[in-house]
């Protein structure tokens, strides 16, 4: 199992963003993308959840790529993003609920546990603050089995109780063999991560 | 930025072709507009029923041909950017739509000028006024995607997704008016087929009908001109905002 | 399939949480109904023989009023994002969107519509065309309305300009599905009309499905 990019390049509305980045990871891998405001980490992350286009490049789920029909990339990666996501009238284990079922994964009951929103589950997403919203999100993507985790700022607004909780949540992944690209402000200091700064490569 | 010379390596070849082309759409719409005019005002017969009136029809029935082939045009075009990503099939198409929408408004006004003697009304619900009346609603909707987005490229996809959904639709709304319209109307109205086809009446209309096409070109090649060149200049204020 | 089902049953139970856009679009299409009458004065006979039209521009308008946020509420708050990377591919999402945006904001109009029609002073055997002719022809409104949605949805103010894009294309359903009812109330078949009406809706159900995932497709890119 590997997933890799091979030079891929952003254009957003005329504006050449980032040019010629590559990388490649195997299981237990993770890469953290840094950079500065507007350097396109977003967009990066967005590419490699197969929401944006590159311009050119390629992006690789075990040798094949994934626009053609052989990659059985989709329902191996989960993708969390700025916006929750979280409907505010259905509740939290409603959310989460129809979110594995959606993505063919059940056990919403441990992942909501695992993030402390047990006493939560049936309160409407509407009431949550920003940090239980960001709880939410979490547990949606530890109760799916995705392989490739795709993390836009999955510590913002979090306390660092929760940080930490997080942070054991993302070793584990690795360590079961699973990979992930975050990309987050503060230093999460795993102990084994690769770093791909996007300042460096931006044009 | 290599990127940037690949994308527009394709207007430079166009905007070499259309440059040699443009003298002779100016020429040859000057030409063909002067005899056209002349054999539909002065040449052509008057209608033994509606008399001089007729004449109308010669700037009314090649503009609403024109409007019709103009969204046609407009949706190959489309297709063509959205299948081979070609940047000026995208930018014809916008550059085509104005003119086509000036068209079918030429046919409407003429239309109802037209109607006025005929029908003594200056609007009718008549088949073919009221399909080119629905076509100038696609065009503005057209025209007016293309405004809503900042994204040219987008904007470009977004109406080529319309053209082509509006060119699906255009027989099928043709169809229903017509069927509406023989429901509604006794058949005794006159419609604007206008009389038997008669080849004294046939070839200033075709002259004219050629002399509209051949300004359609003239004015889509500055259009599409002023297009490349505007794309241009955002790109060089873009880089040096870049630098700054 | 299970999938497919899921998404449905979710923006149904959000428009029964919500329950304002439905009955919202419920009052519009009453009150554009009422004015008819209001405008043209109470003759019967002038209200029997404009009736099939009036209620069917009034289902045109009230399906647009919603159309807006058919897509946009998932794409507002990243949800859509989910569901493109989800297993279903995305002409198959669009269409259980289609079909949640017809049970929850049309099929209530076609409930509702006998007893319009009866205030319009229309003949039994039009209000049972007419309702027929409804059950078949809005579902085009909803495949057509999904590819303007799909266009506008990352418009902050798209509504006015998806009015625009859209009732063009609405016409040939607004001309048949009226036709179908004045046939029948002047004792004439209706059935050519109501075959016409689902031709169309098959149409658009190609259409609509493929333009609105390319518009979809779009908007995210």
């Amino acid at each position: 199992m590997s997933f890799a990019a091979e030079n891929l390049t952003c254009l957003r509305a005329d504006q050449l963003i980032f040019e010629g980045v590559s990388f490649s990871l195997s299981p237990g891998d993770a890469l953290w993308v840094r950079g500065r405001n507007g350097a396109g980490k977003s967009s990066f992350l967005r590419i490699c959840a197969k929401l944006l286009k590159p311009l050119s490049g390629m992006l690789k789920w075990e040798g094949e790529d994934i626009r053609s029909d052989s990659s059985n990339f989709h329902g191996n990666y989960h993708y969390l993003g700025h916006q929750d996501a979280l409907k505010p009238v259905l509740t939290v284990s409603e959310n989460l609920s129809f979110w594995a079922g959606f993505h063919g994964t059940p056990d919403v009951a441990r992942a909501l546990a695992e993030f402390e929103l047990d006493l939560l589950r049936d309160t409407p997403a509407g009431m949550l603050s920003q940090g239980q919203k960001k709880r939410a999100n979490l547990a949606r993507l530890a109760a799916s089995d995705a392989r490739l985790w795709i993390l836009d700022e999955p510590v913002s607004a979090l306390d660092q109780h929760f940080i930490d909780l997080f942070k054991a949540r993302l070793i584990r992944h690795l360590q079961n063999g699973g990979m992930a690209l975050f990309a987050t402000h503060q230093d999460l200091m795993l102990a084994k991560v690769r770093t791909l700064n996007l300042d460096d490569i931006a044009s | 930025m290599a990127i940037d010379l690949h994308k527009y390596a394709n207007p430079k070849r166009f905007l070499a072709i259309t440059g040699a082309i443009y003298p002779w759409s100016v020429g040859v719409t000057v030409i063909l507009l002067a005899v056209g005019l002349y054999m539909s005002l002065f040449v052509a017969p008057p209608d033994y029923q509606q008399g001089d009136t007729v004449r109308i029809m010669y700037v009314h029935v090649p503009a609403a041909w024109m409007g019709l082939s103009i969204y046609t045009m407009m949706a190959i075009s489309s297709a063509i950017g959205l299948i081979w990503k070609h940047p000026v099939a995208d930018l014809t198409a916008k550059a085509a739509a104005p003119i086509g929408a000036c068209f079918t408004f030429l046919a409407l006004v003429t239309g109802s000028l037209w109607g006025q003697p005929m029908w003594g009304t200056y609007w009718v619900w008549d088949a073919r006024l009221t399909s080119m009346l629905i076509l100038l609603f696609l065009y503005l909707g057209y025209m007016a995607l293309w405004e809503s987005f900042d994204d040219q490229g987008k904007a470009a996809k977004a109406t080529s997704i319309l053209a082509l959904v509006g060119v699906i639709n255009i027989p099928i709304i043709k169809f229903s008016v017509d069927w509406w319209n023989t429901l509604h109307q006794p058949a005794s109205v006159a419609t604007m087929s206008g009389p038997k086809i008669h080849s004294s009446i046939l070839i200033p209309l075709l002259v004219m009908g050629l002399a509209y096409m051949s300004f359609f070109v003239m004015v889509l090649i500055i259009r599409v001109k002023a297009e490349i060149l505007q794309r241009r200049l955002r790109i060089l204020r873009m880089s040096e905002l870049k630098e700054h | 399939m299970k999938r497919f089902f899921g998404l449905i049953r979710r923006d149904l139970v959000l428009a029964v949480r919500q329950g304002s856009a439905v009955t919202l679009s419920l009052c519009f299409f009453v009150i554009v109904v009422v004015l008819f009458p209001l405008g043209v004065g109470p003759e019967l006979s002038v209200l029997a023989r404009i009736g099939p039209g009036v209620l069917w521009v009034a289902a045109l308008l009230s399906c647009l009023l919603t159309l807006d946020r058919m897509f946009q509420a998932d794409f507002e708050d990243g949800s859509l994002d989910l569901l493109i990377i989800g297993p279903l591919p995305l002409e198959i999402l669009v269409l259980g969107k289609v079909i949640a945006h017809w049970l929850t904001s049309i099929l209530p109009l076609i409930v509702i519509t006998p007893v319009l029609a009866l205030s319009l002073n229309m003949p039994t055997e039009g209000i049972w065309t007419m309702s027929l002719a409804l059950l078949i022809g809005t579902p085009t409104l909803s495949l057509i309305g999904a590819i303007g949605a799909a266009l506008t949805v990352a418009m902050r103010r798209g509504g006015v300009l998806l009015s625009l894009l859209v009732l063009p294309l609405y016409i040939p359903v607004l001309i048949f599905g009226a036709a179908a009812v004045e046939a029948a109330i002047g004792q004439l078949p209706a059935t050519p009309h109501l075959l016409l009406l689902a031709g169309i809706s098959l149409g658009s159900l190609v259409v609509g499905m493929f333009a609105a995932a390319a518009a979809l497709r779009l908007a995210l890119d």
